[in-house]
């Protein structure tokens, strides 16, 4: 295989708009049977309407409601979030990570765009992008500043930067005033970037 | 340096912008390649690690320009032309695309639930034995070559190349992307979270108890003197 391209890469052979090189390889593998295009939109809707943050939301707000659970996740989340459904492409090993007042944790993935799907999603595109991961092992607390947000100095901040098949789910921590809720209504303050650690949960 | 992907660390990115949750794709033809991309997958005729070395081996004015899902269509449009799935002519238009051997493997509709449920797995048992303990201190490799393949793919970021860390995890035996982007085998290895604190990667760190953790594979790892 070859390790250096130049203007001899086959993908230099579709036609230069994206929307067009897409359209172009979508219909050449479907002419070659490779493709069924009726695959193709029922993985969109898997992404779209079916595998989002809700997942994640509930197993925080499950975690943050029951010591067993929040117990059984730290030690194993690969086998606790797979019992709940949420298992599969690019969540096979799961790791559980929590903050607390002495150290908040931050995901990203500098290589690439490695990311817990079955419990997020697809990721955001400021996680996809450049100064993502160029910035968030370097300078964790400016980029939090860039989302509005400020840890105190004894909180210390560790990066889990994803160079493997390891996924990683922050479990933020619990709002103050919350003791009575539910666990749907505690569901509604987990937010997507608050299970990166790019965010914390909503106050009520 | 490795190869211009590697960019944990860089300066002059500027501001990361947030988004609303829900904005999942930024073009209509973003779900698309998205789903040409998983669909092409699952024929079988590269692993993760080859599709993630295709993307990085972009030419870096190409993986510059190109928006994220550009950089996907065209790793993979190279690697049906290099795995012989489609030929230059069937990708440029000039020739008739004929019917692949390969389409019994395609993708049904039917099956795309269970094809995404089952994922792919990268732990495997047997393999070395750990040499390393948690707490124990150790060192990167450095420089943040693959050792085996000249421009190959590696899971070490230069950022962390030769710095001091200590074990804080063992995660199992796990696929060596190493070797196995290369089709060289799977050889798993024992696979670390390794913590190094701020200071020991970057010049000016934000603060004195900050650390970076990366999962690393054990032959990226010696035991620090």
């Amino acid at each position: 295989m070859p390790h250096d391209h130049s203007s001899d890469d086959p993908h230099a052979l579709l036609p230069p708009e994206p929307a067009l090189r897409v359209k172009a390889l979508e219909t050449l593998l479907t002419r070659k049977g490779l493709i069924d295009p009726a695959a193709l939109d029922e993985i969109i809707d898997t992404y779209e309407n079916r595998i989002g943050p809700q997942n994640g939301a509930l197993v925080v707000a499950r975690a943050w409601s029951d010591a067993g659970f929040r117990a059984a996740l730290l030690e194993d989340a690969t086998a606790v979030v797979a019992e709940l459904g949420f298992f599969g492409r690019q969540g096979e090993h799961m790791m559980a990570v929590e903050n607390t007042p002495a150290q908040h944790n931050m995901v990203v993935c500098t290589l690439c765009s490695c990311y817990p799907w079955p419990l997020l999603g697809i990721p955001p595109g400021w996680y996809k992008s450049d100064a993502y991961r160029a910035r968030a092992v370097r300078e964790p607390r400016r980029v939090l500043a860039d989302f509005g947000v400020e840890l105190p100095a004894e909180t210390a901040v560790r990066v889990w930067d994803s160079t493997a098949e390891m996924r990683y789910l922050v479990i933020p921590r619990r709002p103050e005033g919350t003791d009575g809720m539910d666990e749907e209504a505690l569901m509604k303050l987990v937010t997507r970037d608050s299970m990166i650690g790019t965010g914390l949960a909503r106050t009520p | 340096m490795t190869r211009v992907h590697d960019m944990g660390g860089r300066y002059g990115d500027g501001p990361v912008v947030p988004e609303e949750e829900g904005v999942l794709f930024h073009a209509d033809w973003h779900p698309r390649a998205m789903a040409v991309t998983l669909a092409a997958g699952v024929l079988g005729q590269w692993n993760l690690d080859m599709s993630r070395h295709a993307r990085e081996r972009l030419a870096p004015q190409t993986y510059m320009r190109f928006s994220y899902y550009e950089k996907w269509m065209a790793a993979l449009a190279n690697l049906l032309v290099e795995q012989g799935v489609v030929t230059r002519g069937e990708l440029s238009g000039e020739t008739e695309p004929q019917r692949s051997p390969l389409a019994e493997k395609a993708l049904k509709p039917a099956e795309v639930a269970a094809v995404l449920a089952r994922g792919g797995a990268v732990d495997r048992p047997g393999g070395p034995a750990p040499v390393f303990a948690v707490g124990d201190a150790v060192m990167t490799r450095a420089p943040a070559e693959n050792p085996q393949v000249r421009g190959g793919h590696t899971r070490l970021p230069a950022y962390a190349a030769g710095a001091r860390g200590r074990i804080l995890r063992l995660h199992g035996t796990h696929v060596l992307p190493d070797s196995n982007a290369h089709g060289k085998g799977e050889a798993p290895e024992p696979l670390y979270a390794v913590a190094f604190p701020a200071s020991e990667l970057w010049a000016h760190p934000e603060h004195p108890g900050d650390e970076v953790v990366l999962d690393l594979w054990q032959s990226y790892l010696r035991p620090a003197p």
